[in-house]
């Protein structure tokens, strides 16, 4: 593994470099929050950031995406269309981590979704360590560590007057070598990314136990623990919209007159429309089903396909939720009811 | 006596008597300066009421969303009992199926106001003490005035103390005579159309059609929601500009003659939407058309529920 490193003002014309040659999506001010958003030039990007809102999911899998069109019931055009090369700039461990669980869903020995596929394989990710992990971030306990690298193409610790670039793909390497402007790491430099990240690791104040919660959900799905959990849910799709692995979606075809285009559209577990029948018949009839099925799916579910759990410990539910519904303590709750 | 004793003692009592299947209030939240909906439904739990600052949602909203059988006890300040006349007067729920406990207020604290103040430093710990909060983190402490940080709705708020109730446990709030609510309406309206719309579509842009907005107003209550529709499907579902827009301009006219600007879809809004700005506008208009504001009393009709024959307009003669 190679390490390179960067002043702070340097990184600015870095990202500049990139611009020119990527679609560069990076950590951008907001209003009273943070978000990725296209980048025009350096200067806009935000580096001082804990999280954004809003997960960088929809790099992969966007809110709502066309994945056909048709006139008068002929085919015109379908995708996977050109995304261009992409650059995503600053994603936390966790959301790259929640890249690789959605990668389970979209890219496996069944099913292969070509419109994942070929976003995925145009992405670059440029990771960035956690220096000051907020209050509501669990990612440890998630055996996810605030200093890893895993899943991205090149990774940034920020040490103070300098940031650290490791490279770990190919990628990386090769956006690296379009400018000029990296020094090799020195020990001094390696040492502080070091103590950068087990300082980040030991800032993480909650831990929820996730060991043996899979089990103990198995003979939970008739419990009267559903009944009183849902009550104060008001059924939006906060929790579901800002999650990093939720990855619902409904396809749908939009026609006007004999043209339209056939869109796959982000839904929501916690929606009474999500599970309706057309009959009117709806198996999730009311909230306490649809909060029953949000926490199975992540944390029982998802663990019999795919050997992982369906939560990355981002804490966006928990921040954002309207009526401060704290999926720790629902966790905590389940553990020890 | 303290407001959150006495809640805790009239819950107790309409538990012990049996009056309610359950009182809705408050408990301590998980997170500083959050406080979270309760169910409470045995006199154990009572204790876990709170009262503070800090109770900013509209508790009438599970009136209408929960199927509860039998008499509810609910805590309401100023809002949600107008919200609680609105339903009654819109026949969602009858006025002896619900005990209201209510609750003078003093006005709710803006945590996203506060943590403003500190940029993306966090606040570990907030406590309220005489009408203020301190907030501490890890580098920084800080003390506001409560008053200073209300939400804007609270700060044009014309109704602290609940005009509908069961008990009141508060002394009445004096409420202030000299607030111009809609004074940010009439400035917005001289804008040009132009800079309206602009202003408009830059705020929806960042709509992420979560509908927390709608789910956590007390008014939308209907059972199959226009926008839920899928025969006929009205709109796309998609982020287009033009579907977001039409959510919000429907959402808003279902709002007029109705909406007691509690601003709770604002609060709830997670992409900071200045939702307030459709709502109170068409409250304004309505104020102005029919001299009707909604929830300050179970007599006077609503104007959308009734009609004049001398009104002048040419459709309905
Ligand atoms: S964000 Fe909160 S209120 Fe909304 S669906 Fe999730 S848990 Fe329920
Ligand atoms: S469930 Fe909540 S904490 Fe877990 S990944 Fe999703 S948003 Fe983050
Ligand atoms: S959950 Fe962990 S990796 Fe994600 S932002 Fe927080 S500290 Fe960083
Ligand atoms: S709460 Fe905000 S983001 Fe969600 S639908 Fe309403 S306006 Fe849009």
């Amino acid at each position: 593994m190679e390490e390179k490193v960067i002043s702070r003002e340097k990184v600015v014309t870095f990202i500049d470099t990139l611009i020119g040659k990527y679609y560069v999506f990076a950590p951008v001010k907001k209003k009273d929050f943070i978000s990725f958003d296209e980048v025009k030039s350096g200067n806009e990007v935000y580096l001082g950031y804990r999280n954004s809102k809003d997960s960088p999911k929809r790099f992969l899998f966007p809110q709502s995406e066309v994945m056909l069109r048709y006139e008068k019931g002929r085919l015109i055009e379908e995708g996977p269309f050109d995304y261009g090369k992409r650059v995503i700039f600053g994603i936390r461990p966790c959301d790259i981590k929640g890249f690789s669980l959605l990668n389970k869903v979209f890219d496996n020995h069944d099913f292969r979704d070509p419109y994942f596929i070929t976003k995925r394989d145009s992405i670059i990710l440029i990771g960035m360590g956690c220096r000051e992990p907020q209050t509501t971030c669990f990612c440890t306990s998630l055996g996810i560590d605030p200093g890893s690298s895993d899943g991205a193409d090149l990774f940034i610790t920020d040490i103070g007057n300098k940031y650290v670039f490791q490279i770990l793909t190919s990628k990386g390497e090769g956006i690296i070598s379009e400018y000029d402007g990296f020094n090799d790491a020195e020990k001094a430099d390696l040492d502080m990314k070091e103590k950068v990240s087990e300082d980040a690791k030991e800032r993480i104040r909650t831990k929820v136990e996730i060991s043996g919660l899979k089990e103990k959900l198995d003979g939970m799905f008739e419990d009267p623990f559903w009944s009183d959990l849902h009550e104060k849910c008001i059924g939006c799709a906060i929790c579901t919209y800002l999650c990093p692995t939720c990855h619902c979606f409904d396809i749908e075809d939009e026609t006007v007159n004999d043209k339209g285009v056939r869109r796959r559209n982000w839904d929501s577990c916690m929606f009474p429309l999500f599970t309706l029948h057309t009959s009117g018949h709806n198996p999730r009839e009311s909230g306490k089903e649809r909060m029953r099925q949000r926490i199975m799916h992540k944390f029982n579910y998802f663990v019999s396909y795919w050997g992982d759990t369906a939560c990355v410990g981002c804490g966006r539910c928990i921040i954002n939720c309207p009526v401060n519904m704290d999926l720790r303590k629902v966790i905590n709750n389940i553990n020890h009811g | 006596m303290e407001i959150v004793e006495r809640i805790r003692e009239e819950a107790r009592k309409a538990l012990e008597e049996k009056k309610v299947e359950l009182i809705i209030g408050f408990e301590e939240g998980s997170l500083p300066l959050r406080t979270t909906p309760a169910f409470i439904k045995s006199i154990d739990a009572v204790e876990r009421l709170i009262w503070n600052a800090t109770c900013e949602n509209n508790l009438a909203n599970y009136l209408l969303r929960l199927k509860i059988k039998g008499k509810v006890g609910i805590v309401a300040k100023g809002c949600d009992a107008r919200s609680i006349i609105n339903a009654i007067k819109e026949r969602q729920i009858e006025r002896d199926m619900v005990f209201i406990i209510g609750v003078p207020c003093t006005g709710m604290v803006d945590r996203k106001g506060i943590k403003e103040r500190f940029d993306e430093a966090e606040i570990l710990e907030a406590i309220e003490v005489n009408g203020q909060i301190k907030v501490k983190g890890e580098r920084f402490e800080g003390s506001f005035n409560i008053s200073d940080f209300l939400y804007d709705s609270c700060k044009t708020c014309t109704q602290k103390t609940p005009s509908l109730y069961d008990v009141i446990v508060g002394d009445e709030v004096k409420e202030r005579e000299d607030v111009d609510e809609f004074r940010e309406i009439r400035e917005f309206e001289k804008k040009s159309p132009d800079e309206r719309w602009a202003y408009f579509t830059r705020e929806i842009e960042s709509c992420i059609r979560c509908y927390a907005c709608r789910n956590v107003c007390p008014l939308c209550y209907c059972k199959e929601c226009f926008i839920d529709q899928s025969r006929p499907q009205w709109f796309g579902r998609s982020i287009d500009e033009s579907d977001r827009m039409i959510f919000h301009i429907i959402r808003v006219f279902h709002t007029a003659g109705r909406c007691v600007d509690c601003g709770a879809c604002e609060r709830a809004c997670p992409m900071g939407i200045d939702l307030r700005k459709l709502t109170k506008k068409v409250e304004k208009d309505v104020v102005e058309l029919y001299n009707y504001k909604a929830g300050i009393d179970l007599e006077t009709v609503p104007p959308l529920a009734t009609y004049k024959e001398d009104d002048p307009q040419e459709f309905i003669k």
